[in-house]
């Protein structure tokens, strides 16, 4: 069998910190080779080995048969491989050509050519049914066809192998049935793909071949079609892995939150949230379902104080806190896990046992007067990292940055349920997760609502809602269209109602 | 090699770089590295005179790096610790000649209404980017000018067209006959003791107080502090105005200790501008602005002894001592290399 790549035994060591351990991928002409992995388990680090960031401490590469030394990304480049960032590398205010040929302008008497560059883009991106307007601003063009950019980026630059890193993190579920397509066209044009990532779902139905690693360990690889997720999922944790979360059935007592006519617009003064009624009392889950994108960032914003409400009201245990301040919100009881926890969640460059103090830095025992008191932050963050198994590298004063988005999450949940608020609000607790954190994120959701909580739960996932809640409520268009019990639904229902179908054309249901 | 050792060597290095290349300088237009140097040498710890001299240099700096080191600290960049420091010499030579007072309320008086006035000017700043998104980088720039102009025109004004304030008071003066008896008649004042205990309470701001977690927490992430319920926009005018604070009172070093009035200026004193690089060189920390001023102050006055005692001209001096900062700034550089050598020799 011909192998277009061969990785064989890396090992790659960051001073006494082993990332990589006699790690072995071999990557067939044609195929699409899923690389699993638990976040932090060293398959990013094993990818920019691959693609010359790194220098392997031992082990050998060997590409088309021949050893090769990769020193640095140009020499992968030369070698045919080319690598789709998961975050991209892309000019924004530049044109889809113009970030193509970035760093390879073709000239002409001396100006840069960019009309044959542009004819160059579109007859590769007809070859390979990947849809851009060459001459569009990547500003203008959505996240899929920013991906596309990428991908037409390292096929301009001659690649035959192509490594995608998490190519379907921030894409919608449309957007990744296309990504699906454009891979498989990949292969039949003869090329050959590394796919970087922990969505079992999508290495069943793309991948040939999975090679899984585990704590910096390759553990092997299995063919696809002889698997299945159960195993491939115990393969990556080392255990078994519940993917439905065991739960007793809810127990809901008094209204915790009560809102009302609630209508929020977004920045551009459009209205997003439209009349919108919802309530929620101690002891349940309500899971809100609905496409990104039709009001759920602005009712969570609006509800937690960081964005202004246009009119209706919020209550809070029976209190108005309709455009009070954040803090007061916060300290009348409100736990928040925001959805994007880099740009909320956490100051990244603060050492993530500052970040653990973010919402009681101010309060005793932590703060005395105006002095504060880090030996009490030290002490706080060591037990939340404790209780949440928050793995860092070096305790409480690792810098937040430098933690896996798993842990990261961890922490801010730790933070979050610390405080003991009445009603704990989680949006999109789990993204970008990987199995082992989704099943303890999911149950520490499930252990507050047994504790008398109320939980808000926003998730564009419709296993996450299904699986968690004791209540969905659908969001579309700024509004709760329809309330259904989990146990009682479909995902087609779901899906159907998400989409603005309405359940009376739906047609008898038994 | 160990990280400690390499943090160790990376300035002693590049200063001796920095000295090296400056010795070819002088070599190539022709004049007696050796003799320049030590003229430099004498120029900084020669006697007690000199040594006196040095730390009065040293002084104003340490306040115009402090300035800008927590201007950073806080996500904030003041291109103004010129004007705010003009401003402040301004206001404390004021209330030093126009009023008398015992001097336990004098100089006190005249150093809060130098950072009072420091700290009004860098407000603007703040105030213009917290409530309009104005940038701060163009308007303390502008008002660095307007600072220069308007201070030109009051003493202007307050001296029917003279180009110097009276002489403050003998009792907000901060010069002292025993400082000047230890230190053979130099003009070396208390202002250090300030500067000091300046540095102390930026470290004390920053690391020891909850104002100062927000503070830091707002410059690095915004979003991030508006969600943990922190007034974004009146932490980003604190921050402003405790650098000015800072400004002002260098502005105060030379009203009451190494010049007793203000005088119109032709220019800008440069002190404010050399303060970012005196911040950058220390890292932005408290005690690093220390080691940034104290190079700078030493290289600044250490120099002006090379025309006399070695014939060096002026020019080639501002050379040399730009190179030698040149190469303490770049120590990242010689960080890389140091690295890559312990590297090397682990390999084999």
């Amino acid at each position: 069998m011909e192998y277009v790549i061969e990785m064989l035994g890396i090992r790659k060591e960051f001073g006494s910190f082993v990332a990589n351990n006699n790690i072995t991928l071999q990557l067939k002409k044609g195929e699409i080779h899923a690389l699993l992995g638990e976040n932090g388990a060293g398959k990013s680090t094993l990818m920019n080995v691959l693609f010359g960031l790194y220098q392997p401490e031992g082990g050998e590469i060997r590409v088309r048969g021949k050893a090769v030394k990769i020193a640095n990304p140009n020499i992968a480049n030369d070698l045919g491989i080319g690598m789709v960032h998961q975050h991209f590398m892309l000019v924004e205010n530049f044109t889809v050509t113009e970030n193509i040929i970035l760093g390879s302008e073709p000239t002409k008497m001396g100006t840069v050519n960019i009309k044959d560059a542009a004819k160059k883009v579109q007859a590769l991106s007809e070859k390979y049914g990947l849809d851009v307007d060459p001459y569009a601003k990547i500003e203008d063009i959505t996240v899929g066809m920013q991906q596309r950019v990428e991908i037409l980026k390292t096929l301009y630059r001659g690649a035959e192998i192509l490594i995608f890193d998490e190519p379907s993190a921030s894409l919608t579920p449309q957007e990744i049935t296309e990504l699906i397509q454009i891979m498989r066209r990949l292969i039949e044009e003869g090329k050959s793909i590394i796919l970087i990532t922990h969505k079992l779902k999508e290495i069943m139905e793309v991948s040939d071949r999975v090679t899984i690693i585990r704590k910096g360990e390759g553990i092997g690889t299995v063919v696809t079609a002889e698997t299945n997720p159960d195993h491939l999922a115990e393969l990556m944790v080392g255990r078994q892995v519940e993917f439905k979360t065991e739960k007793t059935a809810a127990n809901p007592t008094e209204e915790v939150l009560h809102i009302e006519n609630l209508v929020v617009t977004d920045y551009r003064n459009i209205d997003k949230v439209k009349g919108l009624n919802l309530s929620i009392r101690k002891g349940e889950i309500v899971g809100i379902a609905g496409i990104d994108g039709n009001g759920q960032s602005e009712l969570i914003e609006a509800i937690t104080g960081l964005r202004r409400v246009k009119s209706g009201s919020v209550k809070l245990n029976g209190k108005d806190v309709t455009n009070m301040k954040p803090r007061h919100i916060t300290e009348e009881g409100v736990g928040h896990i925001p959805q994007d926890r880099h740009k909320h969640g956490l100051v990244l460059d603060f050492p993530i046992g500052h970040n653990i103090a973010l919402q009681t830095y101010y309060q005793s025992p932590i703060a005395k007067g105006i002095v504060m008191n880090y030996k009490k932050v030290s002490e706080k963050a060591q037990q939340i990292i404790k209780e949440y198994d928050v793995r860092t590298g070096n305790g409480e004063m690792t810098p937040a940055r430098a933690l896996s988005g798993g842990n990261q999450q961890k922490a801010i949940i730790g933070r979050e349920i610390d405080r003991n608020p009445d009603l704990l609000i989680a949006a999109l607790p789990t993204r970008g997760l990987d199995v082992g954190a989704i099943e303890f994120i999911h149950s520490r959701l499930i252990e507050q609502r047994d504790k008398g909580k109320a939980v808000l739960l926003v998730s564009f996932e419709l296993d996450e809602v299904m699986n968690v809640s004791d209540r969905i409520a659908v969001i579309y268009d700024g509004q709760i269209v329809d309330e259904l019990d989990p146990k009682a639904t479909s995902e087609q229902e779901l899906g159907l109602l998400m989409a603005g179908q309405s359940k009376k054309n739906k047609g008898g249901n038994d | 090699m160990s990280n400690r050792v390499i943090n160790l060597l990376v300035p002693i290095i590049s200063i001796i770089i920095g000295l090296i290349v400056g010795a070819l300088v002088m070599l190539v237009s022709g004049y007696d590295p050796v003799e320049g140097y030590s003229a430099l040498w004498t120029g900084i710890f020669g006697d007690s005179y000199t040594i006196g001299n040095t730390i009065r240099q040293i002084t104003p700096y340490i306040l115009a790096g402090l300035a800008v080191a927590f201007a950073f600290r806080t996500g904030l960049f003041n291109i103004g610790v010129e004007g705010q420091l003009i401003i402040g010499w301004l206001a404390a030579a004021w209330v030093g000649y126009a009023i008398e007072l015992p001097k336990v309320i004098h100089i006190p008086l005249a150093l809060i209404a130098a950072a009072a006035a420091g700290a009004f000017w860098a407000f603007i700043a703040g105030f213009l980017k917290a409530k309009f998104k104005v940038h701060e980088v163009i308007v303390t720039i502008m008002l660095n000018y307007t600072a220069l102009y308007i201070a030109n025109a009051i003493i202007r004004n307050l001296t029917d067209g003279g180009f110097k304030t009276e002489r403050i008071h003998e009792s907000a003066s901060l010069r002292s006959d025993f400082l000047r008896d230890i230190t053979d008649n130099s003009s070396l004042h208390y202002g250090i003791i300030i500067a000091l205990l300046m540095v102390a309470l930026m470290w004390f701001i920053l690391e020891k107080t909850t104002r100062g977690y927000e503070l830091k927490a707002v410059g690095f992430n915004q979003n991030a502090a508006d969600y943990a319920g922190m007034s974004v926009n009146k932490n980003i005018i604190l921050a402003m105005t405790i650098s000015g604070m800072f400004a002002g009172l260098g502005g105060a070093m030379e009203a009451l200790g190494t010049f007793q009035n203000a005088s119109i200026k032709a220019g800008f004193t440069g002190i404010g501008f050399d303060g970012i690089a005196v911040a950058l060189l220390g890292a932005n920390t408290p005690l690093g602005v220390i080691f940034g001023a104290s190079l700078f102050g030493s290289l600044k006055y250490g120099s002006l002894n090379m025309p006399n005692a070695a014939g060096i001209p002026e020019e080639i001096v501002s050379i040399i001592i730009a190179l030698i900062i040149f190469f303490v700034a770049s120590g990242y550089i010689i960080r890389v290399g140091l690295q890559k050598l312990s590297k090397k020799k682990e390999g084999q």
